[in-house]
């Protein structure tokens, strides 16, 4: 399996106290990699880091070996890096088609061609079966805005797939969705997965959630990874249960 | 919908084609004026309603366009040549006036753009062997177009009419197009936008530049309306002016800088018949709608067609795979 994303020695420091300290992992192609551990260990700083949303005090970031670090969130999604945000992200007043439109309109042509062609730069069939696909086809014409929290952190997962890319970072995906729901929501992360071959570092609260999808999983806590390996390895792993419980 | 939606804009036009004849010379030059203000208010949406950047230097660019104007047609260019200048010239002075703003917001980015502003003033009072000072310019000729003379306002009011159609047109081609989708995701979203691949940076110099080059088109527009221009026109007070009426009107909504500058330039007059008190009967309607519908006129207008609901059912329940491409 080849090495999609590669993390060496991240560090990010605030004032003098470091979120992450010297982080290193790699991400294999077609891998649903589960990134767990208490709150503010710095699971999201680290996803930032690695998106380009926050600049790293140290270390370096590649994707397919080429070297990211700090490199533009646009750019990176140009390179089929996709993400979703810890809180809900889409846009109010654009439709639920129109939200997925955007997420895929950057990736078709230049600039001046997205003007001067199509409005919907040729996106409307794939937004439709995304939309099928998520299972939103009753609100697919509605503002984003008025849909439940559960629909629109369907639609924000959605967005992030929008443009076909190999690799996606999800925050949090499973908060505050509804168990039926949830269920929904694995189904469909697992079947990109598979029939795409496209690579998730899903980081998650709910351990049923991410125990039941990820391949590996890494524990992070005090910004430094104590635990690394399977779902079932995690789980009886006495480092992990005292990150949680406390010594 | 659809079939409303077009009665009004066939009404509208009638009206607008209809509305100089039989006015005096001043009901048509508020027309005019109306026109005028409208394209350089639709720059503004553009910049502000739709990509959410703001800007308190639109007037700025009014002057340009219009010492731009000035100064080429009494030297015997056509205006034509002034129109391709201040495009030009205010596409590059905006897309730089949008640096600040990819590092500033709301009030900062404000007082950066009011900054600008008054250079520019400075600049028209100041620099008077260019603009004439405090003097101002005189003698602004109506062009001729192939024959046919705008010198009577009638001709002017329908030719500053077309430039509006044609700038309405290319506006509405923008905002339906991808990239108006990109400026409202600047909006409402700029990390997310970004994470989508959308180069906030490049949209946002390029509200800033589109918004800015329509500034100048009003300009030149307003040169020859008037006339006679002189650095006061193009002062605070018209840049507070425009953002009232892009305001007023609905920020963000394509007609909105029609309403907003319909209520600016044409409700004054309206309300003289109330004599002295007619400026203390607008800034009071004024005030009222915005306490009561921050979102302008077009706001109130969705908000009375459309309450608020949500949708009645959400999705279904996963019952079969589907696979997408």
């Amino acid at each position: 399996m080849s090495t999609i994303l590669e993390v060496r020695g991240l560090e990010k420091t605030f004032g003098g106290i470091g979120a992450v300290n010297g982080v290193s992992f790699d991400v294999h192609q077609g891998e649903i990699l589960g990134l767990i551990g208490p709150n503010g260990s710095g699971k999201s700083t680290l996803f930032n880091c690695i998106l380009g949303q926050l600049a790293p005090s140290a270390g370096e970031v590649r994707i397919d070996g080429r070297p990211v670090t700090s490199m533009r969130p646009c750019d990176l999604n140009r390179l089929g890096v996709g993400r979703t945000f810890q809180l809900l992200q889409v846009f109010p007043q654009l439709s639920v088609r129109e939200n997925l439109i955007l997420a895929g309109q950057e990736h078709q042509g230049s600039m001046w061609s997205r003007l001067l062609g199509r409005r919907d730069a040729g996106l409307t069939a794939t937004a439709n079966r995304m939309i099928d696909f998520f299972r939103l086809t009753v609100v697919a014409d509605e503002k984003a805005g008025a849909l439940s929290y559960g629909q629109q952190k369907l639609l924000d997962v959605a967005m992030a797939f929008m443009a076909g890319p190999r690799l996606v970072l999800l925050d949090e995906p499973a908060s505050g969705v509804n168990p039926t729901m949830l269920a929904d929501l694995r189904e469909r992360l697992r079947g990109i997965n598979e029939t795409r071959q496209a690579t998730f570092v899903v980081i998650e609260h709910n351990m049923a959630f991410v125990m039941s999808l990820c391949t590996r999983i890494l524990v992070l806590a005090e910004g430094r990874i104590i635990a690394e390996g399977t779902p079932d390895e995690v789980r009886g792993n006495h480092g992990v249960i005292e990150a949680y419980l406390g010594h | 919908m659809m079939l409303a939606r077009n009665v009004v804009s066939i009404a509208a036009v009638t009206l607008l084609v209809a509305a100089p004849f039989g006015l005096k010379p001043y009901g048509v030059y508020l027309l005019s004026l109306w026109a005028v203000m409208t394209v350089a208010a639709i720059g503004l949406n553009l910049t502000l309603g739709y990509a959410g950047q703001i800007s308190l230097a639109q007037a700025s660019f009014v002057g340009i366009g219009a010492y731009t104007a000035a100064l080429l047609t009494t030297q015997g260019w056509p205006l034509w040549a002034a129109f391709v200048a201040a495009i030009a010239l205010c596409f590059v002075l905006g897309w730089l006036l949008g640096y600040p703003a990819l590092r500033l917001q709301h009030h900062y980015l404000a007082f950066v753009t009011l900054s600008f502003a008054t250079v520019v003033f400075l600049v028209f009072r100041n620099e008077e062997w260019l603009t004439k000072g405090v003097y101002g310019i005189s003698g602004i000729p109506r062009p001729t177009l192939l024959g046919w003379s705008t010198k009577a306002p009638v001709d002017f009011y329908f030719f500053c009419l077309g430039v509006l159609a044609l700038t309405a047109g290319a506006a509405w081609w923008l905002v339906r197009s991808p990239w108006g989708r990109a400026f409202t995701a600047l909006r409402e979203n700029p990390i997310r936008a970004a994470s989508l691949g959308v180069d906030t940076r490049r949209y946002t110099l390029m509200a800033f530049a589109i918004g800015s080059a329509l500034g100048g088109v009003s300009g030149v527009l307003y040169a020859p309306l008037v006339q006679f221009i002189e650095p006061t026109a193009f002062a605070l007070g018209l840049s507070l002016n425009l953002l009232l009426m892009v305001i007023v009107g609905g920020a963000g909504f394509f007609f909105g800088p029609f309403l907003g500058a319909a209520v600016s330039v044409l409700l004054p007059e309206w309300l003289r018949f109330s004599e002295g008190l007619y400026l203390i009967l607008y800034a009071a309607l004024v005030m009222i709608l915005m306490a009561f519908c921050p979102s302008g006129l077009l706001g109130l207008a969705e908000r009375l067609r459309k309450p608020a609901t949500r949708p009645a059912s959400g999705p279904t329940l996963p019952t079969s795979e589907s696979g997408f491409s």
